[in-house]
């Protein structure tokens, strides 16, 4: 059902605010412990994930946009695009949210945003050229369904807060691995301090892993690709669809990155030096989701 | 000890109460929810009706031997507007029909085809298209979510208790409908 769905990405996206608190805290902490004052580190950590958090929260879909180089959309310049989104918002029972585009011949496509209310649906222009309608609407009906189950929201926080977090500790860790060079003979603390980091980033990685696993699970395209034939009732739209990135010469997204490449419909960095991080292989087997939408 | 046993007797007389205003206000909002995509269904009958003028007068100039089609169009276009829903069905399938023949004798006018007007028109009304037909669909998947609702036991005794009755469907002449028609001269 989707409102277990729903709920089920609500819950996660309390989990993620909550787990990102602390790992900000025990770095704050670390800090603290480097500066001399372990009370200091921890609160102001505290404050500044909090604010972290509410940009992220609530601006989190513009920081995103921004990063693709999407722009909005003219009802002039794209008729049938928009007509597709509002169409699909009727079938799907949400407001129709705001529609971008990326310029870049790739087919692909990504929903942001934290609620239904507050949702984007960007598009590359390449999709919008090179996709008929029942496949464009395929496209479209995918990105709906991530919309209306909340995907987005606990999608956009992952991205950014796991971001920041593997930002931050690889640059402690280089500060304090460079500061050990210099400040030898100072401080004997230190070296617990680089026991400590070592120990906390330990956990830490596969804590990030774990996190980033949740985020991008394979169980969410097969669902959205799902949701969204209930949306269009017509699958082969969609299948067809996947079926032109698979076979696509140029799949690359240019604007994308590593951070941002868990929200497309298709990976839009595959390719990229032959073979892709597993970490980062954020998308299920495109074969496979194609088998199963002509199953349907 | 008979004060447990009032205790327990209040306990299951709260706990019914609360299932009775659960229940009933979860039934209010599918309820509720049907009405508004209802009112989805018109906005976009509506939209129709309001281009239907525009491409009439914009094919009238192209076209000179097809006034019947054109007629029947007008003529029918008051009836999406008005009347029941069945009346509005009916309607609204018959002018699908009608805009296909129009956009099916549009191909063998080179000059109509190539003017902008007339492509921007068709692109919105090809959208309004599809948005009735997701509208319909939005609707009809909100009536079978309240129709099973109601007749489940035991909210049937509450919807019963409260003439919850369950609602039409917005049918579609055929399935047949939403495959382009084959217009021969």
């Amino acid at each position: 059902m989707i409102y277990d769905e729903i709920s089920s990405n609500k819950r996660k996206s309390i989990l993620l605010i909550s787990i990102f608190i602390i790992v900000i805290i025990i770095l704050g902490y670390l800090i603290g412990f480097y500066i001399g004052n372990v009370i200091l580190g921890p609160i102001m950590a505290f404050l500044i994930s909090i604010i972290f958090i509410l940009i992220s929260y609530f601006a989190g879909d513009k920081l995103i946009l921004s990063m693709s180089h999407a722009k909005e959309v003219n009802k002039k310049d794209y008729p049938h695009l928009v007509n597709t989104v509002e169409g699909l918002s009727i079938a799907a029972g949400i407001p129709t949210p705001k529609i971008y585009t990326i310029e870049d011949s790739a087919i692909n496509a990504f929903a942001s945003g934290r609620s239904p209310k507050h949702a984007a649906v960007t598009v590359t222009t390449g999709a919008i050229k090179r996709l008929n309608r029942e496949e464009l609407e395929g496209v479209i009906g995918h990105e709906m369904s991530h919309i209306k189950n909340y995907d987005v929201r606990f999608m956009m926080l992952a991205v950014l807060l796991v971001g920041v977090i593997t930002l931050l500790s690889d640059f402690i860790l280089r500060t304090f691995l460079f500061s050990r060079g210099g400040d030898r003979e100072g401080k004997g603390g230190i070296f617990v301090v680089i026991i400590l980091l070592g120990l906390v980033l330990a956990i830490l990685s596969p804590l990030i892993a774990q996190l980033l696993k949740f985020a991008i699970s394979r169980k969410r395209e097969f669902l959205a690709d799902a949701n969204g034939t209930l949306l269009t009732r017509n699958p082969m739209g969609l299948a067809n669809a996947l079926k032109k990135i698979r076979d696509d010469k140029e799949p690359l997204v240019e604007a994308a990155n590593k951070a941002t490449a868990a929200l497309f419909i298709e990976n839009p960095l595959r390719k990229i030096g032959g073979k892709i991080n597993s970490l980062f292989s954020s998308h299920p087997d495109v074969n496979e989701r194609i088998r199963r939408l002509e199953k349907m | 000890m008979p004060s447990v046993i009032v205790w327990v007797i209040i306990a299951i007389l709260v706990i019914i109460v609360l299932y009775l205003i659960f229940t009933y206000n979860r039934l209010i909002t599918l309820r509720t929810r049907i009405e508004n995509a209802w009112s989805q269904i018109d906005v976009q009958l509506k939209r129709r009706y309001d281009l239907i003028p525009n491409l009439i007068s914009t094919v009238k100039g192209y076209v000179k031997h097809e006034k019947t089609t054109l007629e029947t169009v007008t003529k029918m276009r008051t009836s999406l507007i008005s009347g029941t829903m069945s009346e509005k069905s009916k309607a609204s399938d018959a002018i699908s029909n009608a805009l296909k023949t129009i956009f099916a004798v549009a191909e063998n006018y080179p000059n109509l085809k190539a003017s902008e007007n007339f492509k921007a028109l068709q692109e919105e009304l090809a959208g309004t298209e599809s948005k009735i037909a997701y509208s319909r669909q939005f609707y009809n998947d909100n009536v079978m979510e309240y129709n099973a609702k109601i007749q489940h036991f035991p909210v049937s005794i509450i919807a019963n208790m409260f003439k919850f009755i369950a609602k039409e469907f917005f049918k579609t002449e055929s399935e047949a409908e939403k495959k382009p028609v084959k217009v021969e001269f």
